[in-house]
């Protein structure tokens, strides 16, 4: 990041000997544990992933297995949640379905991540009609309806999962290609970079000791926020019956099936909802936590 | 201001005929063509039918024809008010290959309006509510006013639309005293429905709509107001005893809402052209619904024509706002890059 929190635990440690230089990760580690709410954010999405993961062994019933005798049952000390209209268990659909989009969150942010900083570190490091040209495709492709582009996407091919999280992958990479490229233009004027290179330090050392570590901390802000955001797409393509296929389930079409049967089933809609609007909220703030601890200049901007 | 003027026109113009080509190309690179799906048809009239929508001319030949088909070759603006592509601009999209024996420019024209009229009622309520709570946050920072609307709005964000739909549908329809109930779904109760009645059928999916961006815009609003209220010129403008509504509204809000109107741009057009899943839940005829339906029934034409008219009004929203962004802030006139 910028230098100021080296040069500030330097100052500190001359004052106060007894306390001892923190990398600048050390640091910003430091501010995130004194923010409560990225805290409880983080604490918050690690249950709930953890949960989902461990589905298979603590779901008290099968995610698909009916009971079309019990039908739909609100929710009570057997069926937690409840059941649905075809007498399945409610918590275990919801925690499996927290599986699907979870993994699509994770996944398609990671395509997201590569395409992006690969664009935009080639952009701005190459700089001239190089990054001209490939600026311009980025905003070209801003200027692009998305949600139009997946869901032609996930119509025009088969629908797989693997399709959905490298389709919406696809779609969420502009944004960051445009902040590592902005990093990538700044680091290039900094003067440590021309000593490093005065020094006669090499090109992939220069690139992978100083360029990469500067770089890091606008990615991990942005892939944290990237998460939430990906997981609203692919629930809403769900939502809309175009993404995960039954007898698949994703927290998106659960609420689309409860949204159907609320009048009559409100839990239906209800749990699934909760534990989706949950792991937005925690993530978003653990967004924001990480943003203010990483890069103290942008705080409250 | 002229050469920033003409240089985003041409490139908006460039960037059209791109999308209509990625599409054009996306349509044809599809394996099994648009009749591919139907039951029973004969070889014979297989071929009329491909021979009827121009479909066994070379590819080349069907580009140039598609492309000069959606070229702008008048204009009229009385016929764009009524949507009327083909009178308004001379763009033919042609026949829809599904609903038998209608245009895409009739369709367009039935959906468009409903899903702008939705738009419109949602931005409304999305800037009222976003700015007057951004702005009363920041006036009153750490305080009861300021931590309850804010918290409010971060569930606001972190609840999307197809979580607050149905919860709003399932409140205000069905748990609220019969009285004061509103009609959930369709979006014309009746055809000689009074104007009244009308807009309390649209209370719904605009709110829904519209509250998720309000959430967005107060956020946005008290950032800057925050940073904006701090400012030297501030101090200044309250030093000379100029009124306190005069300070936030005309020294404040004029540069605060930079931020919030480059924001606003692209929420417009996202709002304007209907959200799809606002107009699934509430069954709403608008574009949204059409796009989806065609991309699911492989009606080619129809995505097209849907796909081009979101993108020219996208990017006829960016083109407004960067236009409004320019005009607010001097600084960015003399840049070379706007």
């Amino acid at each position: 990041m910028k230098r100021i929190p080296m040069t500030e635990s330097s100052q500190l440690s001359t004052q106060n000997p007894s306390r001892l230089v923190r990398s600048p990760w050390g640091e910003a580690w430091i501010r995130l544990t004194k923010n409560h709410m990225a805290i409880a954010g983080l604490v918050c999405f690690s249950t709930i992933t953890l949960l989902c993961l461990l589905a298979p062994w603590i779901a008290p019933f099968e995610p698909n297995e009916q009971n079309l005798l019990k039908g739909p049952t609100p929710p009570g000390s057997t069926h937690w949640f409840g059941t649905d209209t075809l007498g399945r268990d409610l918590a275990a659909r919801t925690l499996f379905g927290g599986r699907i989009s979870i993994a699509v969150g994770f996944a398609a942010t990671l395509v997201a991540m590569t395409i992006g900083v690969a664009w935009g570190a080639i952009a701005g490091y190459c700089g001239g009609w190089i990054d001209a040209v490939m600026m311009r495709i980025v905003d070209i492709l801003y200027s692009l309806p998305f949600m139009i582009f997946v869901i032609l996407l996930m119509t025009i091919f088969e629908r797989s999962l693997l399709l959905l999280f490298v389709a919406i992958g696809c779609v969420e990479w502009l944004t960051l290609s445009r902040i590592v490229r902005g990093q990538m233009l700044q680091l290039k004027t900094m003067p440590y970079i021309d000593a490093a290179r005065a020094l006669g330090v090499r090109r992939t050392r220069l690139i992978i000791r100083h360029i990469i570590p500067n770089l890091l901390g606008p990615v991990i802000i942005y892939s944290t926020l990237t998460v939430p955001a990906v997981m609203l797409l692919e629930s809403s393509l769900s939502f809309l019956g175009l993404g995960v296929q039954p007898p698949d389930s994703s927290w998106g079409s659960l609420i689309n099936d409860g949204a159907e049967k609320m009048v009559s089933y409100p839990w239906l809609l209800i749990f699934p909802s909760i534990f989706f609007s949950l792991t937005l909220f925690s993530l978003n703030f653990l967004g924001d936590g990480l943003r203010d601890a990483l890069d103290p200049k942008s705080k409250d901007a | 201001m002229l050469r920033f003027l003409i240089s985003r026109l041409l490139q908006t113009i460039l960037v059209l005929y791109l999308i209509a080509t990625v599409v054009f190309v996306m349509m044809k690179a599809v394996p099994g063509g648009p009749f591919s799906q139907e039951r029973n048809v004969s070889e014979h009239i297989l071929r009329k039918l491909e021979e009827q929508y121009g479909l066994n001319d070379p590819l080349h030949v069907q580009y140039a024809k598609y492309m000069w088909n959606i070229t702008p070759k008048r204009f009229s603006p009385g016929a764009l008010l009524r949507f009327d592509l083909k009178e308004g601009l001379g763009i033919d999209f042609g026949y829809s290959f599904r609903y038998e024996g209608r245009t895409v420019n009739q369709l367009i024209a039935e959906a468009l309006p409903v899903s702008a009229e939705l738009g419109f009622y949602a931005l409304i309520i999305a800037a009222f509510l976003g700015i007057s709570t951004g702005s009363l946050a920041a006036l009153k920072q750490n305080t009861a006013w300021d931590h309850i609307p804010m918290g409010v709005v971060m569930v606001g964000i972190c609840l999307p639309t197809f979580v607050m739909g149905p919860i709003l549908i399932l409140i205000f329809g069905f748990w609220v005293p019969e009285s004061i109930r509103l009609p959930v779904l369709f979006w014309e109760p009746s055809y000689d429905a009074s104007w009244m009645e009308s807009l309390r059928y649209r209370i719904l999916p605009a709110m829904t709509l519209g509250l998720y961006y309000a959430a967005g815009i107060a956020r946005l609003t008290r950032g800057s107001m925050l940073e904006v209220l701090g400012q030297d010129y501030i101090r200044t403008a309250r030093a000379k005893g100029v009124s306190p509504f005069n300070v936030v509204v005309k020294h404040g809000l004029r540069t605060g809402m930079i931020p919030v109107i480059s924001y606003l741009g692209p929420v417009a057009a996202h709002l304007i052209t209907g959200s799809f899943v606002i107009e699934y839940i509430f069954m709403l005829p608008g574009l949204g619904r059409h796009l989806i339906n065609a991309a699911l029934n492989r009606d080619y034409t129809l995505i097209m024509g849907t796909v081009l008219v979101y993108a020219a009004i996208l990017i006829l929203f960016n083109f407004i706002v960067d236009t409004l962004l320019v005009w607010l802030n001097p600084r960015l006139r003399l840049g070379s890059n706007p």
